[in-house]
């Protein structure tokens, strides 16, 4: 498949046109999405004023960006101006934002074209994309398969084919899960490396979004265009986007890469062969590979688990039926409240809701969320502690590759368990990605997972170009 | 109305301060009143999804100007989210600081000596106005509510005292001198009764002598001084009956009843929330750097104490009354008349006196020019004006601005000077020859006349017994 | 860590403004029990000595110069909502007072 910077330069060149890209993103979603339910919503007309705004500037002389006409798929908890935004749930159902979220107006910006919003678990909470409202998304590999969550529209939109780049967000493992799932790179950048203005905050201290590509060199392409400080997020770096398509060739050479135990404890077998096979590929590639153990990432799924449901219950607190979105209506206030909460939200986000409500509930706080916080701390010191050895970490992105609908809807904690290779960077807040890494016995694909300190994101872009080359075909 | 003898008060108070910022605490609304419902909003203080708060440069230097003029250490801080369900919060969650507060420890020095200590002075934000309409327009019988975000978001230092406060008085000079320094720190305007300022009062009471603390009771809608005292008052008076009566007083929140002259129980200890306070991860901890301290440390402006010293200085040595004087006049915020109006050459106690009293008395004093008061003290001062004309010249002021020798001369007010005095009288003499003989024949009814007609001719500007006395100088030349 | 409890449940779910019927009381209890149960593993690390971490990467706060930007149009913000009054957002009777 051609990536989305031929596709950009063919446009800039003038050899094809936006439009000419966009109406084939467009009848590529409308033939696939009836059997993938990887797009909520297509904004037909949003994306064609957009291609013809970018063919204008061709034809004008000017240049309309490095992502010039490349049609682009936004996870749905992405807040598009007067366009349905829904984070996959009930309660936002209808809802157009009066804004639109800092990575798409950079997108924008830069010549790339939103064609439409893909489906999710309800407000980025799973790792199927089955606890969607609007029903789950299909792997594009074997459709009684999930293709992994929460950003799995994005990842299944990319893996099909329909679109070049897909927007996902990642709390826990959001998109590099549903990458390896569906065999495309998925990044999730340092935290705050990526504006979170207009991204429906799942837990604010551990989102961050990133791009769904067919390759690193997109991937890298994507990052530039949306990374750097944003004055409307806080929390954003106070630095300019770094430069990683120049750096994209580096190799490794001479860095030493450390194959990390407990990213790989539980994995089925093939994935761990995976994951030996790209080491022994950075190897090649002149890195020195060894072995190191991380106890501390053994804490990280419940930390995570207590962290994310008790920053989510604060921050889904707002969708009370009075200033958007559902009501139910009731005599009273707090009635109406109840009402619209309890239709409006799906099993999970009621669970984690009641999960993370009970973390900071008096008497509750010191022994769930505080001790919590305190294992992020001794996450962040155990991983400083490896990058003194070590200038990356390899392990597993998934333990198996995609599992089948239904498999794990009914045990929680079977499906928690999905996220427990990707769970750690979010609480360190340094950057990781996902490289597709060849198939599994059943013939799906499967993702290695490369680490790296904070802001090494050229680094780790390097390295993981180095495993695209090297990986099997 | 009072605590019964043998029992003492202790109170503390939390006031709540608007601050006067261009914009809100975290988004770049204006922070203005009064606009129409609903337009200074922005996804930040609508808490729509995908929003994230910024903080707001100018407030944490008017938290930190705050803090300074009450002698508060400045720290480093944090904000945490308060959580509960609210229509006028948009979020469902308030941002305030909790655990690491901006400004703690300090000190309020009260006007007769005694010391008031500050436990800390918070940054939070402000709610959206809630408007109760239906069947009895009164919350409980109300069919709905409207909502406007417009005050959603305002920056509001809240400020907490020790209970070291011993009487309703004590706790009105208090709140007043707060509010003095509030104003004159610039950081807010102070105004009660439009809710800029709010205050809530913990009371409790025990025996005179006894070392623990009773139980308090937190009271709310405190919406002037004078309520404040009252509430507090009585609020001691009804748990000094009640523990004498063998009771116990209940921890819980109470409302002050204006009309009725009560507190009324709003909610007790058993329904209080559970917050569910953690760290606000939108944001992250404020370090105030040592040249920022330094700075607004040294553009804080004089401090009523100061202020005080000041004025009684110019008195040399004052009487009671004039101390009382002083106090109004620096609680009023228009000390600076007095002393300007002294620099120009005014006399110390007519200067105090008019603007004590006369000034004081207008509605709006506040919004006159210290320059245009200090003219027309010193009008009168010099014999242009009578003190009812300046008087009348003050009220112009406060009603339609503009130069006060313009108004007193729009009035008519300016006296003539003595030689066209003299000259108009001279020639309405000359006009009536028959009647200045009558006169001068002892017909002492005829002055009227010629004052008159001097009156006429001067457009009454002119001063009767001075025409009176021209008059019977001339007839006995 | 104590063991999760039919009624902590229902606490939180009315603290969370949710409803739930029996059947849901129940089946809620046990997953989040099961979640709760396996948080226990964080009891066998000494954090005493461990400050907590709020946040990746505390740098100091960033902080917007006090300055008006352009808010939202009126009409586009109450067309979402459920209901408006007189240009105000408009809930059933509120019972009970804000704290
Ligand atoms: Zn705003």
């Amino acid at each position: 498949m051609t990536t989305a910077i031929e596709l950009a330069d063919s446009v800039r060149r003038g050899e094809t046109t936006a439009t000419t890209l966009t109406e084939g993103s467009l009848a590529a979603i409308a033939a696939g999405n009836g059997a993938l339910n990887a797009f909520l919503h297509v904004d037909v007309d949003g994306a064609l004023s957009a291609a013809a705004r970018v063919d204008r500037a061709v034809a004008n002389g000017e240049d309309p960006g490095p992502l010039a006409g490349v049609p682009i798929a936004l996870k749905d908890n992405l807040c598009t101006r007067g366009v349905p935004t829904t984070a996959a749930s009930r309660i936002l159902e209808g809802w157009r934002p009066p804004y639109t979220a800092t990575v798409v107006d950079r997108l924008l910006g830069a010549g790339a074209i939103p064609v439409g919003k893909t489906n999710l678990d309800e407000f980025a909470m799973g790792s199927s994309t089955e606890n969607s409202a609007f029903g789950p998304t299909r792997n594009p590999h074997d459709h009684a398969r999930v293709p992994g969550g929460s950003s799995g529209g994005s990842a299944a939109a990319v893996a099909s084919g329909m679109v070049p780049i897909g927007l996902g967000s990642d709390t826990g493992g959001s998109i590099r899960q549903p990458a390896a799932l569906c065999g495309v790179v998925g990044v999730k950048p340092t935290y705050g490396m990526v504006s979170r203005y207009g991204l429906i905050a799942f837990a604010s201290s551990l989102d961050q979004i990133g791009p769904l590509t067919r390759s690193v060199a997109d991937a890298a392409v994507c990052l530039e265009v949306i990374a750097g400080h944003d004055p409307r997020d806080s929390t954003s770096l106070q630095e300019p986007a770094p430069s990683l398509v120049a750096s994209l060739h580096d190799g490794v050479e001479g860095r030493t890469v450390a194959l990390v135990r407990e990213l790989l404890d539980g994995a089925a077998p093939d994935v761990e062969a995976a994951v030996n096979a790209s080491a022994a590929v950075l190897r090649d590639a002149g890195a020195t590979v060894i072995e190191i153990s991380i106890p501390e990432l053994r804490l990280g799924l419940s930390a995570y688990y207590l962290i994310a449901p008790a920053e989510a219950s604060s921050n889904l607190a707002r969708y009370d039926g009075v200033r958007y979105g559902l009501r139910v209506d009731a005599d009273d206030l707090t009635m109406m409240n109840v009402a619209t909460r309890t239709k409006g939200f799906g099993d999970e986000v009621k669970r984690r809701i009641m999960l993370g409500t009970y973390a900071l509930s008096a008497g509750y706080y010191d022994a769930y969320y505080g001790r919590a916080q305190r294992v992020r701390t001794l996450l962040s010191r155990a991983f400083a502690g490896a990058y003194g050895r070590a200038d990356l970490l390899v392990g597993a992105t998934a333990p198996t590759t995609a599992f089948e609908l239904g498999a794990k809807t009914t045990d929680p904690m079977a499906m928690y368990l999905s996220d427990v290779y990707t769970i750690p960077s979010n609480l360190s807040g340094d950057p990781a990605i996902t490289v597709p890494f060849g198939s599994g016995a059943d013939g799906l694909p499967l993702g290695v997972q490369l680490l790296g300190p904070a802001r090494s994101e050229r680094l780790v872009f390097a390295a993981a170009q180095v495993l695209e080359e090297g990986a099997p075909r | 109305m009072t605590i019964l003898d043998g029992y003492e008060m202790v109170v503390g108070l939390e006031v709540h301060t608007e601050l006067k910022t261009v914009t809100k605490l975290f988004c770049g609304c204006a922070n203005a009143f009064g606009s129409a419902p609903n337009t200074n909003v922005c996804p930040v203080c609508l808490g729509l999804p995908g929003s994230l708060p910024v903080l707001n440069r100018g407030a944490v230097e008017l938290a930190m100007a705050i803090g300074t003029a009450l002698g508060c250490s400045i720290l480093p801080s944090s904000f945490h989210r308060k959580n509960y369900f609210y229509p006028d919060m948009p979020k469902d969650y308030q941002i305030s600081q909790y655990d690491e507060p901006i400004n703690v420890g300090g000190t309020l020095e009260l006007p007769d000596g005694s010391t008031v200590r500050i436990e800390r002075a918070h940054l939070e934000e402000d709610t959206g106005k809630t408007t109760h309409v239906g069947a009895s327009g009164r919350i409980h019988g109300a069919e709905r509510s409207l909502v406007d975000y417009n005050r959603a978001g305002v920056p509001l230092v809240e400020i907490v005292s020790a209970p070291d406060i011993t009487s309703a008085a004590q706790a009105r000079a208090y709140a007043a001198e707060l509010r003095s320094i509030l104003v004159a720190t610039g950081a807010s305007d102070g105004r009660m009764e439009e809710g800029s300022m709010r205050v809530d009062a913990n009371v409790s009471v025990r025996r005179v002598g006894d070392a623990t603390l009773g139980t308090r009771c937190e009271i709310k809608n405190l919406n002037s001084l004078r309520s404040l005292q009252r509430a507090v008052d009585h609020e001691a008076e009804r748990q000094s009956e009640l523990v004498a009566a063998g009771g116990r007083v209940v921890q819980e929140t109470r409302h002050w009843d204006e009309v009725a002259g009560t507190t009324v129980t709003m909610r007790s200890k058993e329904e209080a929330y559970d917050y569910r306070y953690f760290p606000e991860p939108d944001l992250l901890p404020l370090v105030p750097e040592d040249p920022w301290r330094d700075r607004v440390a040294a553009e804080l402006p004089a401090l009523p104490a100061a202020r005080r010293t000041t004025l009684l200085a110019l008195l040399g040595e004052p009487t009671p009354s004039q101390r009382d004087q002083v106090l109004s006049v620096v609680e009023l915020g228009i000390d600076a008349m007095v002393t300007s109006a002294v620099s120009s050459g005014v006399d110390p106690a007519r200067a105090l006196s008019r603007v004590a009293n006369e000034v004081a008395a207008l509605n709006g004093a506040e919004t006159l020019g210290v320059d245009d008061v200090v003219t027309v003290l010193s009008m009168e001062q010099a014999g242009e004006l009578s003190a009812t004309h300046a008087k009348a010249v003050l009220a112009d002021l406060v009603e339609h601005g503009g130069d006060p020798r313009e108004l007193a001369k729009r009035r008519g007010f300016e006296q003539l000077d003595a030689s066209s005095l003299d000259a108009t009288i001279d020639e309405v003499v000359a006009s009536f020859p028959d009647e200045w003989t009558r006169y001068c024949q002892g017909d002492d009814k005829l002055a009227q006349f010629f004052v008159g007609h001097v009156m006429k001719q001067t457009k009454g500007q002119a001063d009767g017994k001075a025409v009176i006395a021209g008059l019977a100088s001339r007839r006995s030349r | 860590m104590t063991s999760l409890s039919r009624e902590d449940v229902a606490h939180v779910a009315k603290l969370a403004r949710l409803a739930l019927s029996d059947e849901d009381l129940e089946r809620y209890t046990d997953q989040l029990r099961a979640v709760l149960d396996h948080a226990r593993d964080l009891e066998a690390f000494d954090f005493e000595s461990t400050a907590p971490t709020a946040h990746p990467f505390a740098a100091a706060a960033y902080l917007r110069e006090d300055v008006v930007v352009e808010g939202l149009d009126r009409d586009e913000v109450l067309n979402q909502a459920p209901a408006v009054e007189d240009d105000r957002f408009c809930v059933p009777q509120i019972i009970g007072d804000a704290p």
